[in-house]
């Protein structure tokens, strides 16, 4: 290989490293991105015009194409969305990078396959890139609510099942070194559908562990193919980005309280455990008014808001500021509890409120706020429900028993916001609901704080 | 067993690199704000599209009358450029609303 392209592939994986390092400070981020923008750039640049090979006039002209294809719709993409799509935007990117190993696979396998080595690659990238491509759409689909959670019976064994096939048929092809390419469309046929059953039965409130670890398979992803071409900036990209996703992954699953595996093959909201947790509580609500409630928060002299993948689907984003904006000037001291899962993504809840532009300083995490409920008049919580179950600290037999919550029902007063006694997605009751100090506020999380904000504004 | 001392003893630069990067990735990530992590793994995202550097050798390397090749290929390096301007440009606008302090 060209020396000067090895030198740019080095100088590329740096700002990897020094660009994903500064993303996980406040102050840096944006630089950071940029860094690793810029080696990017680089790297893409540099393979176009410093190889070694003979290439056809013809061949430019594609991959010319194609580039400006891709990077005119994934512009516009990424800048018309609006900032609430994000979790579906994330997801359908990660796709197509997916989608983009599993075709390298393809084509490669008919002209790399000489040794064992070179086709496990092939057949593990397009195992895996089959997987997260069809698995990050599914993600999407159901983010942007056009598919619901689909189980079929068993189909944790069939997963399993299916599974290990993948494996043992694409071991089965490496030793007796087929070349036969109905086998590898069989593989790929297989290991897309796996993809899609892989993601469908997953519950909502499970989708910022899933997302998590698609993107990390997509960085493994690209990190085998990086294998197969000797290539050292993908490998090192790839690892790096696989290794980053996966320990995100495991910080979700530590905010659920759950393992991995319980996350991909428990039957979470749809077992029997739910069900009979269902209707155990029982009791009479209190419901109140918004007047009642802009009175409650006026007199307070600190609020705690509980915002929830209700709040974005409401896009409430803005009001909720609005409001917080308005008892700050009453001098009432706001803050907002974030809880590592709310919402449908890692950190969704954050970018969420940053994006009406609430100060980042008033979103406080679960650990530091905690200690501070006991001091709290009032709590809103806003279509939030599992994250402050009480059932996680005292029902043993609640799915979601031993998750770390936000401990709400230690505040003075709790105002909770739904829009109908409906479970959360993890279809648990919530005995919250229930408790003496709080008031149900019902209907859509938009109208009732926009309601809640006139009524303070004429106190 | 033989030929996976052999695969060791061949591939040992390799192994060495694949750990050390597992390592580096997990030390880069484990302390990270939550208020980061949908950048973070936006941004990881945007990284994952060096995926396209694989998708830029197959359709150098292709033959121009090779057009399965050629098609995957061209489709790969879309799929792949998407991944990265896509990723790096959502993660910008992020991160941009975290700037917007008052």
């Amino acid at each position: 290989m060209n020396i000067t392209l090895s030198i740019i592939y080095l100088i590329t994986t740096i700002t990897f490293v020094i660009g994903l390092k500064m993303l996980g400070h406040p102050e840096t981020a944006k630089k950071g991105n940029l860094i690793s923008g810029v080696g990017m750039g680089l790297a893409i640049v540099a393979t176009i015009f410093l190889h070694d090979f003979e290439v056809p006039f013809i061949n430019y002209i594609l991959i010319g194409a194609a580039l400006l294809v891709g990077t005119v719709i994934g512009y516009l993409i990424a800048m018309k969305v609006a900032m609430t799509k994000m979790p579906e935007l994330v997801s359908l990117f990660n796709g197509f990078g997916g989608g983009s190993a599993l075709l390298i696979g393809l084509v490669e396998f008919g002209n790399y396959s000489e040794d064992a080595t070179q086709t496990s690659t092939i057949i593990a990238a397009i195992i895996i890139g089959s997987i997260t491509f069809t698995g990050s759409l599914i993600a999407w689909a159901k983010l942007n609510g056009s598919m619901k959670d689909i189980r079929l019976p068993h189909y944790n064994l069939i997963n399993n099942l299916i599974i290990l096939a993948l494996i043992a048929f694409g071991a089965y092809i490496v030793m007796y070194d087929s070349t036969n390419l109905m086998l590898i469309y069989l593989l790929l046929a297989a290991s897309l559908g796996y993809g899609v059953l892989f993601v469908i039965p997953i519950g909502g409130a499970d989708m910022p562990v899933v997302i998590s670890l698609l993107n990390s398979l997509t960085g493994i992803a690209a990190a085998i193919t990086g294998i197969l071409y000797g290539n050292m900036v993908m490998m090192v990209g790839g690892i790096l980005v696989g290794s980053a996703g996966l320990i995100l992954t495991f910080i979700m699953c530590n905010a659920m309280n759950r393992s991995l595996s319980n996350v991909i093959f428990g039957a979470f909201g749809g077992g029997d455990l739910a069900i009979a947790a269902v209707g155990k509580t029982g009791g009479t609500i209190k419901k109140t008014t918004a007047s009642d409630s802009a009175i409650l928060l006026n007199y307070a002299s600190k609020v705690v808001i509980v915002p929830g993948y209700g709040l974005a689907v409401a896009q409430a984003q803005h009001v909720i500021h609005e409001l917080e904006e308005l008892l700050t000037k009453k001098g009432v001291d706001v803050s907002y509890a974030i809880h590592p899962v709310a919402g449908r993504m890692p950190g969704h809840m954050n970018v969420l409120l940053a994006e009406s532009n609430v100060n980042y300083d008033k979103l406080i995490e679960m650990d530091n706020i905690n200690p501070q409920f006991p001091n709290t008049d009032v709590v809103l919580v806003v279509g939030a429900n599992d994250v402050v179950n009480p059932a996680a600290h005292n029902d043993p037999s609640s799915p979601i028993y031993g998750m770390p919550i936000l401990d709400v029902e230690n505040a003075k007063h709790i105002i909770v916001n739904k829009r109908s006694m409906n479970a959360g997605y993890a279809g648990i009751e919530n005995e919250l609901f229930f408790n003496q100090k709080t008031s149900m506020l019902f209907g859509d999380a938009k109208s009732a704080l926009t309601e809640l904000v006139s009524e303070l504004k004429n106190m | 067993m033989n030929e996976l001392v052999a695969f060791i003893s061949n591939n040992l630069q390799l192994l060495y690199i694949l750990i050390l990067a597992i390592f580096i990735g997990v030390e880069l990530i484990k302390n990270v704000p939550s208020v980061l992590h949908t950048p973070l793994m936006s941004g990881a995202n945007a990284l994952s599209g060096v995926v396209i550097v694989g998708a830029l050798l197959v359709m150098l390397q292709a033959k121009p009358d090779d057009f399965l090749s050629l098609g995957l290929g061209f489709v790969a390096v879309v799929l792949g450029i998407l991944n990265v301007v896509g990723g790096f440009v959502v993660t910008d606008r992020m991160l941009q609303m975290f700037k917007k302090k008052k």
